[in-house]
């Protein structure tokens, strides 16, 4: 099995330092819309600044390089151990060259790995067997700042009004995003579930958001939906950063699950504007990098 | 820009008011998580005698942090094998996580500033108030740009607590930043939530 260390490494570095065209575009929007010499348009400025610099210095967009999460679907023939070994590998290079800040911390003793490695599950690798002949690997990397806003709602929820229906999914959301504020790094891009247990509903609420920005729910009620909530959650004002203005929420995305009937939750990850996901694929000898 | 040299004068923190952009100049230290609960801990509440080299370094940060600024900030930081530190990459973290400790070090080191990222809440508008000192908002992700106002790293305490948690003595210069409360009782960040809470009750009721 051909040896994709080096590749990978490549793969890391160019999501720590590389915003992806989709969302540059949205902040570029983003910034034209704020008054001029306001406190809002001036973060605009810092955080377009700052993409470009990243990009030219190969440096992290952001300090933290966030929760590694990786997502690979490979082929027949592949060994899942053994990518393991060389995406840890890589992470741990990676770090070595400050494209990503030492990040696993031991919940119990507080010691820091220094490494980016943290016992079997730091980082996450979602492995999925696919057909044909390409292998993907897909990155995002995830600030805390943002996923200490995530919040998981469970439905009837009195102090909302919410129901077990999408006017409920409606409420949770905008709640969460109104209880975030500035918090998560404003303007945020919402990946939303609705249902699974527990665990499924965080797992798949960062799944969607892996689709470009602009991509829609094919049912036209999600659809709907999710235009309805970026709009609404603009109306907050909370702005960048949480300093008040027009941008509040980039991007709503929603994924349906299967639920149990006791249970109807509804999941939202918050994504920071820096909101950094690369791909590789590996078609015969050809890396191809998106 | 107001350009503003740390260590920072009563006069100067009170001149200064929600919304005003500042550039500071001067040396700092970053400080986030471990380094409030332990400083607490160890040297306010005394609930945890001192170990190894605390008091120590308590005695070198004492002259930083009278008059002066605590950075909320897990830096990326290159050179660590050879001890040639330089910053690579370095925006603010979230400070609400600090609102129980904050007032009280502000307090006891007489702090003027804090600087970090989406705002606190009214225990730390008081220690503010009675410092007197100001929080200022640097831009959350901005972190390579942010790096390039640090012009040198002068030391290093508690590298034990791991890269992002240590307390790095930095020099800055033109380091850019909002100031978002300020030594008067006002708060940008009550002021959004406060009106965002509002459009939420409206859309809540449709």
């Amino acid at each position: 099995m051909r040896d994709l260390t080096n590749e990978i490494l490549e793969l890391i570095r160019r999501t720590s330092s590389d915003l992806p065209p989709d969302v540059e575009k949205r902040l570029r929007t983003a910034v034209g819309q704020e008054v001029p010499g306001s406190a809002a348009r001036g973060a605009f400025e810092a955080i377009l600044k700052n993409v470009e610099l990243s990009r030219k210095n190969s440096s992290p967009i952001c300090q933290d390089t966030g929760t590694p999460i990786f997502y690979v679907k490979y082929p027949p023939g592949w060994s899942t151990l053994q990518l393991k070994g060389q995406i840890r590998a890589a992470l741990a290079e990676a770090t070595r060259k400050s494209y990503m800040r030492p990040n696993a911390v031991d919940a119990v003793s507080d010691r820091n790995s220094g490494d980016n490695l943290g016992g079997d599950d730091f980082p996450y690798i979602h492995f999925e067997e696919v057909e044909g002949s390409q292998l993907t690997i897909e990155l995002m990397l995830k600030g805390g700042g943002c996923e200490n806003v995530g919040a998981q709602y469970s439905l009837p929820d009195n102090r909302l009004g919410a129901g077990r229906d999408l006017a409920g999914v409606r409420k949770a959301v905008l709640d969460a995003v109104q209880k975030a504020q500035g918090q998560g790094c404003a303007p945020g891009i919402l990946g939303v579930s609705i249902g699974g247990d527990r665990g499924t509903g965080y797992v798949k609420s960062k799944e969607v958001l892996l689709d470009e920005l602009g991509t829609r729910n094919p049912d036209p009620k999600l659809a709907e939906l999710e235009e309805r909530l970026t709009g609404e959650a603009n109306q907050l004002g909370i702005g960048p950063m949480g300093f008040g203005g027009k941008t509040t929420v980039i991007d709503t995305k929603i994924t349906g699950l299967s639920r149990l009937p006791a249970s109807y939750f509804v999941t939202i990850s918050y994504m920071c504007w820096a909101y950094r996901r690369r791909k590789m694929t590996v078609k015969g000898e050809e890396i191809i990098y998106a | 820009m107001r350009e503003i040299t740390i260590p920072i004068s009563d006069e100067t923190i009170r001149s200064l008011k929600v919304g005003e952009p500042v550039a500071l100049t001067g040396v700092m230290i970053t400080g986030r998580d471990v380094v409030h609960k332990w400083l607490i801990e160890t040297f306010i509440k005394k609930t945890r005698p001192p170990q190894g080299e605390d008091m120590q370094v308590y005695a070198a940060l004492k002259p930083i942090l009278a008059g002066g600024v605590i950075y909320h900030c897990g830096p990326v930081v290159s050179g660590l094998d050879t001890k040639q530190y330089k910053f690579v990459a370095a925006g603010p973290t979230t400070s609400i996580r600090e609102e129980p400790y904050q007032a009280d070090v502000m307090r006891h080191f007489n702090l003027k500033g804090v600087i970090g990222k989406g705002g606190m809440g009214a225990k730390t508008l008081k220690g503010c108030q009675e410092v007197p000192g100001v929080y200022f908002h640097a831009i959350g992700g901005a972190a390579t740009l942010i790096a390039r106002s640090v012009t040198r790293v002068l030391d290093v305490y508690k590298l034990d607590f791991g890269v992002p948690e240590a307390i790095w003595v930095i020099q800055v210069k033109d380091f850019p930043v909002v100031v978002t409360m300020d030594a008067h009782g006002q708060s940008l960040h009550e002021v959004v939530e406060k009106d965002s809470a509002r459009v939420l009750a409206d859309l809540l009721a449709q």
